[in-house]
C-alpha cells in the first residue's frame, strides 16, 4: 500500500486516457478508491459529497456494465444524473456529436461521462466544453476507468503492482482496455506480457510500451502473477478475417485449467467483460477460485467514485 | 504534514495552554465524568473524529478501562466526504479511513474531538455516523472548547474552555504524532491575509 508521506497529487481537469496521468496521480486515484470501496460495505451506501452536482452520462455506443457502474458511483456520491444513450437520442435523427454535447452543456453539468465509437471523441469534446470530461471508452483508443479498476483490483488482491508479471491475452490491437491497461501497469512498474494471434498484436507494441510480445499463450502465462483475458472485438475488426475459426482461437488462445496451471500458484484471473465463455476462457476458470472477475466489477464503482470526486468542482485550468 | 500544520505556517506561538501532565489530568477528569454520566460502560462506544480525535479516543478508552476494568469499543470517522465545503475547501485529495466495527443500534456513542470551534466538523461527523446506523444517543467530548460556534452545537464533556480570537488557532500536539504532549495557542501574523 502506498503510505507515502508526501501529499497526494492530482492535476487533471479531465480523465481522457492513461497516457496523461503519471504514476503518482494513478496512485492517488487507487488510494481514494480503497476508501470509496468501504462505502459499498456500509448499511447506507451513500455520501452527500456531490450534492447539487449534475453528471451527464452520454453513451453513443452500447454499454451495460460501464454505464451502470458509473451510474451507481454517481448515485452513491449523491450527484444528479442524466442519461443519454444513442439508441434513444437525436443522433439517430442526424445531429452531430458537437451539437449533442452543446445541447447537453446548456443544462450546465459539472461532469460529462462519455462513450463513443470514434477514437479521440472524448478529447475532441473536452476541448470544447466547460464540464470535466471522463472518457468511458472511445473506439479502440482508451478506457481509462477500466485500467484504473484493473490496477485497483490487482493492488488490493496482490498487495502491490510493481514487479508483478502480468499476462494480457487476446485481441490486443482492437482493445482499448488492453491499451489503457498496458500503459497504466507499465507506469506502476509491472512487467507486462501480451499474447494473441499475430494479426491482433499491433506492430511496434514492444518498442512503444515496453511490453513483451508472446505468440504462444503458454509463454505469456508461465510464471505469471495475473492473467487477464480479453474478448475478441469482432465489431472493431471491420469484417477482416483475423483468425481461422472460433474453435481454433479457443484452442490456441483460450484459458483453461491446464494452461492456468503454468502460472504462479497464487495467480489471479481477470476479465473486463463481457466474457465469451468457451472462447477465450472456460467456465471452470471463469468461475474458479482464482477468478477475481466479479471483484473487478465491485471495484469499478469505487474507482469511478474516486475519479468523479477528484474532477468535481474543479475550476478550469489555464 | 496535515492541513492544520500547513495552515500554521503563517502562525506564531502566542502562549501554551497545557503541558503533558495537564493534558493527562484533564483526560482523567473527562474519563471519570463520562463513566459517571453514562452510567458505566455498558453499550458505551467511543468514536474519534479524524485526525485529532482518534488518539484522544485511544487514551480515553484506556483511562475508562482502568476505572471500570472493562474495555470500551472504539471507532473512528473521517468527515471529508460530509464537509459542507468539500468541493470548495478541499486542499488536496485525501480521505482517511472510517471504521465503526460494531452495530450502532442501542449504543451510547461518545464522539471525541480535540478542539471544538465552529461546530461544522461535529455536524459532518453526526451525518457520517447516521449512515452507519441509529445509535441510542450521541454525546460529545472535546479537549478544548474555543468558542466561535457557527452552528447550534455544544459539547457534553469539555476539558478546557479557552477564550480565543478568530485570528488564533488552538493546536493539540500529541506524542502519538511525534510531538511532545502540549496544547498551544497560535496567532496569525499581522501582515498575512484573513484566515477562516
Amino acid at each position: 500500500m502506498a503510505a507515502s508521506t508526501s501529499e497526494p497529487r492530482f492535476n487533471q481537469r479531465h480523465l481522457l486516457d492513461m497516457s496523461s496521468l503519471d504514476a503518482e496521480e494513478i496512485t492517488t486515484i487507487l488510494d481514494l478508491a480503497d476508501r470509496f470501496f468501504e462505502i459499498s460495505e456500509r448499511p447506507i451506501k451513500k455520501v452527500p459529497t456531490l450534492r447539487g452536482q449534475t453528471v451527464v452520462n452520454l453513451f453513443m455506443e452500447p454499454s451495460t456494465r460501464t454505464r451502470i457502474s458509473f451510474e451507481v458511483a454517481e448515485k452513491r456520491l449523491s450527484a444528479d444524473t442524466i442519461n443519454f444513450s444513442a439508441s434513444t437520442s437525436s443522433t439517430k435523427k442526424g445531429e452531430t456529436l458537437l451539437d449533442t454535447v452543446k445541447n447537453l452543456e446548456a443544462m450546465s453539468p459539472q461532469i460529462l461521462v462519455m462513450r463513443h465509437s470514434e477514437p479521440g471523441a472524448a478529447h475532441f469534446v473536452a476541448k470544447r466544453v466547460n464540464a470535466a470530461v471522463v472518457n468511458a471508452g472511445d473506439g479502440a483508443h482508451a478506457h481509462p476507468t477500466q485500467a484504473l479498476l484493473d490496477c485497483a483490483t490487482i493492488r488490493k488482491v496482490k498487495g502491490k503492482i510493481k514487479g508483478l508479471e502480468i499476462a494480457i491475452v487476446g485481441d490486443i490491437d482492437h482493445s482499448r482496455v488492453a491499451r489503457s491497461d498496458i500503459i497504466a501497469l507499465r507506469k506502476l512498474g509491472a512487467n507486462v506480457r501480451v499474447a494473441g494471434p499475430k494479426t491482433m498484436i499491433p506492430p511496434g507494441l514492444a518498442e512503444l510500451t515496453g511490453a513483451t510480445v508472446c505468440h504462444k499463450l503458454g509463454e505469456a502465462v508461465e510464471g505469471a502473477d495475473v492473467v487477464m483475458m480479453l474478448r475478441i472485438q469482432a465489431e472493431r475488426q471491420g469484417g477482416a478475417c483475423l483468425f481461422p475459426s472460433t474453435r481454433e482461437y479457443s484452442r490456441t488462445f483460450g484459458l483453461d485449467s491446464d494452461v492456468l496451471s503454468m502460472s504462479k500458484d497464487d495467480a489471479i484471473v481477470m476479465h473486463p467483460g463481457p466474457m465469451n465463455r468457451g472462447v477465450e476462457i472456460t467456465p471452470e476458470v471463469a468461475d474458479g477460485p482464482r477468478s477475481v472477475i466479479l471483484y473487478q466489477v465491485t471495484y469499478g464503482v469505487a474507482v469511478r467514485m474516486a475519479v468523479l470526486y477528484l474532477l468535481a468542482g474543479k475550476p478550469p485550468v489555464e | 504534514m496535515s492541513k492544520k500544520d500547513r495552515e500554521l505556517e503563517n502562525f506564531v506561538e502566542r502562549r501554551p495552554i497545557a503541558d503533558a501532565p495537564g493534558i493527562q489530568r484533564v483526560l482523567r477528569r473527562l474519563a471519570s465524568e463520562i463513566v459517571e454520566k453514562e452510567d458505566g460502560v455498558e453499550d458505551l462506544v467511543l468514536v474519534g473524529i479524524r485526525t485529532g480525535g482518534v488518539h484522544l479516543a485511544d487514551r480515553m478508552a484506556k483511562l475508562i478501562g482502568e476505572i471500570e476494568g472493562q474495555e470500551v469499543p472504539q471507532g473512528q470517522v473521517d468527515i471529508t466526504l460530509y464537509r459542507d465545503d468539500v468541493l470548495r475547501g478541499l486542499p488536496r485529495p485525501e480521505i482517511g479511513p472510517t471504521s465503526l466495527p460494531f452495530r450502532l443500534s442501542k449504543k451510547k456513542v461518545v464522539l471525541i474531538d480535540d478542539v471544538l470551534y465552529t461546530g461544522r466538523t461535529i455536524r459532518a461527523a453526526l451525518d457520517a455516523i447516521n449512515d452507519y446506523g441509529r445509535p441510542r444517543r450521541v454525546r460529545l467530548a472535546v479537549l478544548i472548547d474555543r468558542g466561535h460556534r457557527e452552528l447550534p452545537i455544544q459539547a457534553d464533556y469539555v476539558g478546557l474552555r479557552v477564550d480565543t480570537e478568530q485570528n488564533q488557532s488552538v493546536k493539540v500536539e500529541l506524542a502519538e504524532r511525534g510531538m511532545t504532549d502540549r496544547i498551544v495557542l497560535y496567532e496569525l501574523q499581522a501582515e498575512e491575509g484573513e484566515q477562516s
